[in-house]
């Protein structure tokens, strides 16, 4: 057992808390009011590294390992949660199915364009298909050396700025996760067009859209994996997705609880600071507790990954504690900063915002539960 | 003065059947939030608007001044049918229902107890009759839990007072005609030295310094309120010499039967939409409504709904009553405050990502709710009421 960060994965650390600190943290709130990103923030982060971060160095990325990736999550989150959802997608499920199931021509052809900064989606999602991805119904109909896709795709991350989209549809005619398969499809592709943009609770730094195929056709190279493999691909780019959110419910929850604790240290109430009040104490304590105990499982879960072993059951328990505790942080935030907690004056009132979809993407709490009795079911009988 | 009877019957002793009169004021209320206030209520939501409009309407229907005696210009209804009517008009929109019960509870009320006949006729009935609307101010940058610690100040000044000060969090702060401002007196009295004041919006040095940028109740507005050598006549102090900080804690009894309701209603709002949601959306080829993880979730969310409920008509019938009800309007108020944040949050959780965007009404609900956690005492001041009433018995 070791529970240091290795040199590396502190100074990667330290230089992304820096940048959040100087680049992110002072526009988050303009961010969220105007629900929008700067082009120039972009532009920084392109020439930080960050659209790269954990693509392998052959193809141009910065090759950072699970837990490194996880504590820049984390920092990125923990200064604009809007800003950390569009590298997370764009490193994770938009990017790593290519990386994962891609043909060499493929990675060689996209992965050192979205490491430079081309930004990745990934569409899953269907008005009809949310938890239950298997029911989506957009359709890949082979037409000679091509697919042609449609369908219509929601709640797409980075919709409006992606350049490339992972999406997963199936066989015209069938039902069930077999006949799905997953495509790489560049924006300019004609029948791709980006909707409107979801109006949103929190994150509203980052755009959501619909995204829509009308007789979208996709060469037969950009099929990632096999045929059929479309589902199987989806399910994989989400434990590491998963990891990824964790990650970032810990940053937002870091936030509330770091407020937290400075304001109870200034306000008084009744002659003394609230942090010497013991309801109040209390309620920082667990939520301390709360949020280390999951930082731990989301490390857990990073490190299974990066040692090739399987991760899927705590990934899930990784994003379901922290997403849960984070929640719990945010609250509680809040409810410590009295009414300043309901005023977009305060940055708790973001968090709060920002936190509730941590436990609804990527899968809800329900689902990783699910998935958790499933892993456990196996384990043990 | 005709006051409804329901409730009071003490001849029965416990019933749980509303009387016609409480039927019909809930029938009215409903009418008017389904026809009225709902269809609005998003976008009023989205542009931070005011619905001047409807407080108008609400004062004709004689929801303005529900509780308050008919020669007074008020309705003479009875607490509960004031519950009855909030949880309507909060259902369709918070906003709204947060107007109506600081109106109702946090001036009305005051003004009714404490006033002299003169103060009445002169400022009750207006408010009562909704023509005009008041605002409660108390809160201060800090003083928020710690009510006490007031740094608004009156001096005397001839028969009359100067005021100076700042008040925080003030709904219809800003739309307000009539205030009712808490003030120190003689800090060496402490709590003792406070008295309550009556201001016009119109007095010289009153000014409304800024709005709040909420999460929720957008549509209400809460403003920051500065007094600035604001010169009042005696017949502007309501109540007796000492009596300031009672008629402030009074009146929060009170009003923590209003914000009760209110949270009743947007729990009742989160709750029907997440069921019909349930019933209706499918996956893995049945309604959601077939899962259990769903029905458990349905199954609290109504548990908490109907037992806070209980726990606030219990409040508005303890109150009518006579005698203390404080810490029946805590407990009703804590209830019900915590059960809206628990049910609008199982509703965004059962609408999924849906739960999340705008066009969905949950997202409101829940932005909405988190404030009842928080005004007119906290869940933790109202954890301390209850315990203290519990102590001295």
């Amino acid at each position: 057992m070791d529970f240091d960060l290795s040199q590396n994965q502190t100074m990667f650390r330290d230089m992304v808390r820096d940048f959040a600190r100087k680049e992110i943290a002072p526009i988050a709130q303009e961010m969220d009011e105007q629900s929008g990103m700067p082009d120039d923030l972009i532009a920084k982060m392109r020439d930080s590294g960050f659209f790269g971060l954990a693509f392998p160095e052959q193809y141009g990325g910065l090759g950072a390992d699970t837990v490194t990736y996880g504590l820049v999550v984390e920092e990125l989150a923990k200064a604009s949660a809007g800003v950390c959802v569009m590298l997370t997608v764009h490193n994770s499920v938009g990017s790593y199915p290519v990386a994962m199931f891609g043909s060499e021509d493929i990675k060689r052809e996209y992965l050192p364009r979205m490491a430079a900064g081309e930004i990745a989606a990934f569409c899953v999602t269907e008005p009809g298909a949310g938890s239950d991805a298997a029911a989506l119904t957009t359709t890949a109909r082979k037409d000679g050396d091509a697919y042609i896709l449609d369908g219509s795709k929601i709640f797409v991350t980075n919709g409006s700025r992606a350049a490339f989209f992972v999406v997963v549809a199936r066989t015209p005619g069938t039902t069930g996760h077999r006949d799905t398969h997953a495509f790489i499809v560049p924006r300019e592709t004609p029948g791709l067009t980006v909707g409107k943009k979801e109006d949103k609770m929190g994150l509203r730094a980052s755009d959501t859209t619909v995204v829509d195929f009308s007789g979208a056709k996709v060469p037969a190279a950009c099929l990632l994996g096999s045929e059929g493999d479309g589902f199987k691909i989806a399910m994989a780019a989400l434990d590491g997705g998963r990891i990824g959110i964790a990650f970032q419910a810990l940053g937002i929850g870091m936030a509330c609880l770091e407020e937290a604790v400075r304001y109870a240290a200034v306000r008084e109430q009744f002659g003394k600071p609230l942090l010497k009040q013991p309801v109040i104490g209390n309620m920082i304590a667990d939520m301390g507790t709360e949020l280390e105990a999951a930082r731990l499982l989301a490390l857990q879960a990073a490190w299974l990954k990066d040692s090739g072993r399987p991760y899927g059951k705590q990934a899930a328990m990784a994003k379901l504690a922290s997403s849960e505790a984070a929640w719990r942080a945010a609250d509680k935030a809040v409810q410590i900063h009295g009414g300043y907690g309901f005023c977009k004056e305060y940055p708790v009132e973001r968090y709060y915002r920002d936190v509730r979809v941590t436990r609804i993407y990527e899968g809800t709490s329900e689902i990783q539960r699910l998935v958790i009795a499933r892993h456990l079911g196996r384990d043990y009988v | 003065m005709t006051r409804a009877d329901g409730g009071r019957n003490k001849e029965s002793a416990v019933k749980f059947e509303l009387s016609e009169q409480q039927r019909m004021i809930r029938d009215m209320a409903r009418d008017f939030a389904t026809k009225e206030v709902a269809p609005q209520a998003a976008e009023n939501d989205a542009e931070e608007r005011f619905p001047a409009e409807l407080v108008g309407r609400m004062g004709e229907l004689g929801f303005m001044g529900m509780n308050v005696a008919e020669k007074y210009g008020g309705s003479g209804l009875d607490t509960l049918c004031y519950v009855l009517a909030m949880e309507e008009i909060s259902k369709a929109c918070a906003s709204t229902g947060v107007i109506m019960s600081v109106n109702n509870s946090l001036v009305c009320w005051p003004l009714e107890t404490y006033g002299t006949e003169e103060q009445k006729q002169t400022w009750l009935a207006p408010l009562a009759r909704g023509e005009k609307l008041g605002a409660y101010c108390l809160s201060e940058p800090n003083a928020g839990t710690d009510a006490a610690n007031q740094q608004t100040f009156a001096k005397p000044d001839g028969d009359g007072w100067v005021i100076n000060g700042m008040k925080n969090f003030i709904t219809n702060g800003a739309h307000a005609d009539t205030l009712i401002v808490f003030a120190q007196t003689n800090p060496a009295l402490r709590h003792k030295g406070i008295r309550a004041f009556i201001v016009e919006k119109t007095d010289p040095g009153f000014s409304v310094i800024r709005k709040e940028d909420k999460m929720g109740i957008r549509a209400s507005e809460t403003s920051q309120l500065a007094l600035d050598g604001v010169k009042v006549g005696p017949e502007r102090v309501l109540g007796d010499e000492g009596t300031g900080f009672r008629i402030a804690m009074s009146t929060l009894d009170g009003g923590r039967i209003g914000i009760a309701s209110q949270a009743l209603g947007i729990s009742a709002a989160a709750y029907e939409a997440a069921r019909l949601y349930a019933l209706q959306r499918e996956q893995f080829g049945k309604p959601i409504a077939s899962f259990q993880a769903i029905q458990w979730k349905i199954a609290d969310m109504v548990l908490r709904l109907e037992a806070a409920r209980l726990l606030t008509y219990r409040a508005a019938w303890t109150k009518e009553q006579g005698g203390s009800y404080s810490r029946e309007a805590a407990m009703a108020k804590l209830a019900a405050s915590e059960a809206s944040h628990f049910i609008t949050n199982e509703a965004v959780q059962i609408f999924g990502g849906n739960g999340y965007s705008k066009e969905y009404p949950v997202e409101r609900h829940f932005r909405d709710a988190k404030i009842t956690e928080i005004y007119e005492g906290t869940s933790e001041a109202q954890r301390m009421v209850i315990s203290a009433q519990e102590f001295k018995k």
